[in-house]
């Protein structure tokens, strides 16, 4: 086992430093000079001469990347253009949102998707079944930004029942710790700001987290009706086991294995999905700010972002792959 | 001998139609896709109205369709901010949304076919490379990778097309390494060799044609995904631009509108994708069952 963690992790690095390049590629394969790009297209040639020196874009190629490795990995991807503030600090300002509103979606994800498969599984073509797939099957093929426009139109425009946008009432105290707003409010016993934040957050995270839902519901029902079959489940129903206790304490255990691969894979889609999400719901997280990178040519901030975004995917999947093979025996690891 | 071929080709593919025809969600999701397309094509015939009036209409703008009446005489389904017909647009957009997914779909199919079969077939360190390029695209999620390549090209319709293609291609690129891994030790593909076929003869002639079906399954699948992520490049600002009927970029430029209650611009472009995006699946998932059930999970 620690062999086989050992050997993932040492298998990261090229794939990172292939980001890296990749990333780092970007400002050069953009068409016209990455000085002009980075000064702006009305610059004098003065200014785009101060900006070749100041980047290091003189330098050869090779250099350049080293020198902007070597920042990147102390965390510095250099100052925005727009802002002119470092984008480490961008990123990990707004990278609290973007988690809190990741992680709420998974769990809702996963508490319902989870239970509507069990129930679906266990009552097998019942009316019930029926209706949690074929509303599973609307939620994987759902375009995430027009379930977030749909949810905002019905509960924020037409019901107000709940915020269209923001984090947290601004009218409402609140100090950050952590930038988690849950979490903060928690800690300092804000329990106004607590409903405040949770309410703004159930709109996002329900637009987030209903493909994920519907995947882990799907998945969930099929390794379920899977399992049922097996025949340590007949032995258990001869034995005159009661129906609950053989589906909730011997069979989910076995079911829910396929289950986290699913949750790990799905992380990748809900960073790809909150990209959108938070660009309907005006949400300061890290999707927004690259989202308005690309749109300003912000090239440092575009790099930072897109190498953050990576690593962090690249280590959600890394321990998925981990916790699969240690929830699962059955599982070689060479 | 001749004879016996063509009939077992033929019960084969009537096998295939009969099962087909069994699946109910394939066939329904052909039905989708189906209609889909028939707007695509006639759409000059059928939309009402047309899709870029000019100068627009201002006097029509943001008027609901047929569920009231106040609503916009001739424009079913309302009008949007510049007084264009929701209906004629979404109509229009199918041919844009369709072209994009398919362009897209197509261009990852020639990179990822190309590269799949190179490293299946050959391996080596010709596998070796391919594999750890395809590893590195894999470290990004997909639409942060296409978005990506935007950035770069700059924004636009046939810019998202082509990113998206580059970034699904890695997808297909391993799904038929594998194919071409399994094939390859079969003992036909070793008669062919000790007859002394020439690599691409035994490629073109016995290889690929024995990958179709995960092809087949996988481009449908894959080109459900492509509409939904081109639809998002739209929406983004970052795919078709306006005035360009892309749902996508329809469902950005009247969301806004929801505020003061012109429900109808942002939500059946919305439709549109969804119902496109459910065929493909349906279709896919049914083919896929049809066509291999070893894939089936």
């Amino acid at each position: 086992m620690k062999r086989y963690i050992i050997k993932r992790l040492l298998m990261l690095i090229p794939v990172l430093l292939g980001a890296s390049i990749l990333v780092f590629s970007l400002i050069h394969l953009a068409p016209g000079d990455p000085a002009r790009t980075i000064a702006g297209e009305h610059a004098s040639a003065q200014t785009i001469e101060k900006v070749r020196i100041k980047y290091g874009l003189d330098k050869p190629l090779v250099t350049q990347y080293w020198i902007w490795l070597k920042q990147a990995l102390r965390g510095d991807f250099g100052r925005s253009i727009v802002s002119n503030e470092y984008v480490s600090k961008e990123i990990l300002s707004r990278f609290p949102n973007t988690v809190e509103l990741t992680l709420f979606s998974m769990f809702i994800a996963i508490v319902v998707g989870v239970l509507a498969g069990i129930i679906s599984a266990s009552r097998q073509y019942s009316l019930l079944d029926y209706g949690f797939m074929g509303i599973a099957l609307f939620g994987v093929s759902m375009p995430v930004f027009w379930l977030g426009i749909m949810l905002m139109m019905i509960f924020g425009v037409f019901l107000r029942w709940l915020p269209i946008s923001g984090r947290i009432d601004i009218m409402i105290p609140f100090t950050k710790i952590t930038g988690l707003y849950l979490l903060d409010s928690i800690i300092t016993g804000n329990w106004e700001a607590f409903i405040s934040s949770l309410r703004h957050l159930i709109l996002p995270s329900l637009a987030l987290g209903t493909i994920p839902m519907a995947t882990i519901a799907r998945i969930t029902r099929s390794s379920m009706l899977e399992v049922l079959k097996q025949d340590f489940i007949r032995t258990e129903r001869a034995k005159g086991l009661s129906e609950r206790t053989v589906i909730y304490k011997h069979a989910v255990r076995n079911a829910l294995i396929p289950v986290v691969t699913v949750i790990g894979l799905n992380f990748g889609l809900l960073l790809s999905g909150a990209i959108l999400t938070e660009t309907v719901f005006s949400w300061p997280g890290v999707g927004r700010y690259v989202v308005k990178a690309v749109q300003m040519r912000d090239y440092p901030a575009v790099q930072g972002c897109v190498l953050f975004f990576a690593f962090i995917f690249v280590v959600v999947n890394l321990i998925t792959d981990i916790i699969y093979v240690y929830i699962d025996p059955r599982i070689k690891y060479q | 001998m001749e004879q016996e071929t063509t009939t077992y080709k033929e019960s084969t593919g009537r096998e295939l139609l009969r099962r087909f025809k069994y699946n109910k969600s394939a066939v329904f999701g052909l039905i989708i896709i189906l209609f889909m397309v028939f707007c695509a094509i006639t759409a000059d015939f059928i939309a009402p109205n047309d899709p870029y009036p000019s100068p627009p209409l201002l006097a029509n703008k943001l008027k609901p369709g047929f569920w009231s009446d106040k609503g916009a005489p001739g424009m079913p389904l309302g009008s949007d901010g510049l007084g264009r017909c929701v209906l004629s647009r979404i109509i229009y957009g199918a041919r844009v949304s369709l072209t994009a997914g398919f362009v897209a779909v197509a261009i990852a199919m020639f990179l990822g076919i190309t590269l799949g079969v190179l490293s299946g077939y050959f391996g080596g360190w010709i596998d070796t490379i391919i594999m750890r390029i395809v590893d590195i695209m894999f470290a990004f999620p997909a639409l942060l990778l296409a978005i990506v390549i935007v950035a770069v090209a700059g924004q636009g319709l046939e810019k998202a097309m082509i990113a998206i293609g580059i970034v699904y291609s890695p997808q297909m690129a391993r799904i038929i390494r594998s194919s071409v891994l399994y094939i390859k030790e079969m003992e036909y593909i070793e008669v062919q060799k000790a007859i002394g076929s020439s690599h691409w003869r035994i490629i073109f002639r016995h290889i690929l044609p024995n990958s179709v079906a995960p092809v087949i399954v996988y481009g449908t699948l894959m080109l459900a995904s492509a509409i939904l992520d081109c639809a998002a490049l739209g929406f983004l600002g970052l795919g078709a631009q306006p005035p360009i009927p892309e749902w996508g970029a329809m469902l950005a430029d009247s969301y806004s509108f929801i505020v003061s209650g012109a429900w109808w611009a942002a939500t059946f472009p919305g439709i549109a994708i969804l119902l496109s995006v459910l065929g493909l699946n349906l279709l896919g998932d049914g083919l896929r069952d049809i066509l291999d059930p070893r894939l089936k999970q």
